[in-house]
């Protein structure tokens, strides 16, 4: 196994969850950090700070549009994330396999407490 | 056994089932003994689970502690609100990253299906942008929420 610490940036981004809802929003598209802010009862400096750290963990991208600085999902950011993911789902399937050799191992139960 | 399956429901709910082929009873104790717990809630291969508490009763307590062999490890807090052996278990737990999750609250049937049992884990997440957010990543495969906690240590 590699070190990641770009991972490690991923996950620490995502454990907050206003950080995953601004994802869920911008995986819909493009928004300015306003339109962001709307739904949440936080302040927008509060809404400022979980936009630069999604931008510091690579998740999003600010361009300049005129006097806009709308944000937008980095292409690709959550590829290493799905692959670590496709691995731990691997390891929520061995531990219910484990289960099964367990079961098989145990005497009969009774369908009583 | 059947792989494991998993969808949304509702607006804030994801759900995951799986077939086991052991009566209710079986499984249920597989879910609630710390010391059965200890033999299979472990993940990828290489990691263990050298301290669990799990207090299968109204209000008791849960703690899994994991362990990999270079030492890297987490652990998940939670507390049982309804225990209804062998078919259902509703506890609200939470990873700890070390900062805590949200709390997921979760409620586990055990039911008897032909001789084996049908589990279905109802998982509730805090809210709609969250559960959306997690399904867009692909971390709302419910247990992975645990696992995807799992270690920023996995590979060090």
């Amino acid at each position: 196994m590699h070190e990641s610490p770009r991972l490690d940036a991923t996950l620490a981004a995502l454990v907050d969850p206003t950080r995953r809802a601004i994802l869920a929003r911008l995986a819909k598209g493009e928004t300015t950090i306003n339109e962001l802010a709307a739904p949440f009862p936080i302040s927008q400096p509060a809404i400022s700070r979980h936009i630069r750290v999604l931008e510091q963990a690579g998740l999003i991208q600010r361009r300049v549009d005129g006097t806009r600085r709308p944000c937008r999902l980095t292409p690709g950011a959550l590829d290493e994330l799905d692959s670590y993911l496709a691995m731990l789902r691997k390891g929520m399937e061995r531990s219910y396999e484990r289960l099964d050799q367990l079961l098989a191992r145990m005497p009969p139960g009774k369908d009583k407490p | 056994m059947s792989k494991l399956t998993l969808q949304r429901e509702g607006d804030t709910g994801v759900v995951i089932t799986r077939r086991f082929a052991a009566p209710p009873a079986d499984v249920f104790r597989a879910h609630t003994e710390p010391a059965l717990l200890q033999q299979w809630c472990l993940g990828p291969d290489g990691w263990t689970m050298p301290a669990c508490i799990c207090d299968a009763r109204p209000g008791g307590k849960i703690r899994y502690e994991w362990r990999n062999a270079s030492g890297a490890g987490f652990h998940l807090t939670g507390e049982f609100i309804e225990v209804l052996a062998p078919h259902r278990i509703v506890h609200v737990e939470r990873m700890h990253l070390p900062d805590p999750t949200p709390d997921n609250r979760v409620e586990t049937t055990f039911t008897a299906d032909g001789s084996g049992t049908l589990m279905v884990m109802r998982m509730a997440l805090p809210d709609h942008a969250t559960r959306e957010a997690m399904l867009a990543t692909g971390m709302a495969d419910g247990m992975e929420v645990g696992y995807a906690r799992l270690d920023r240590c996995w590979s060090k």
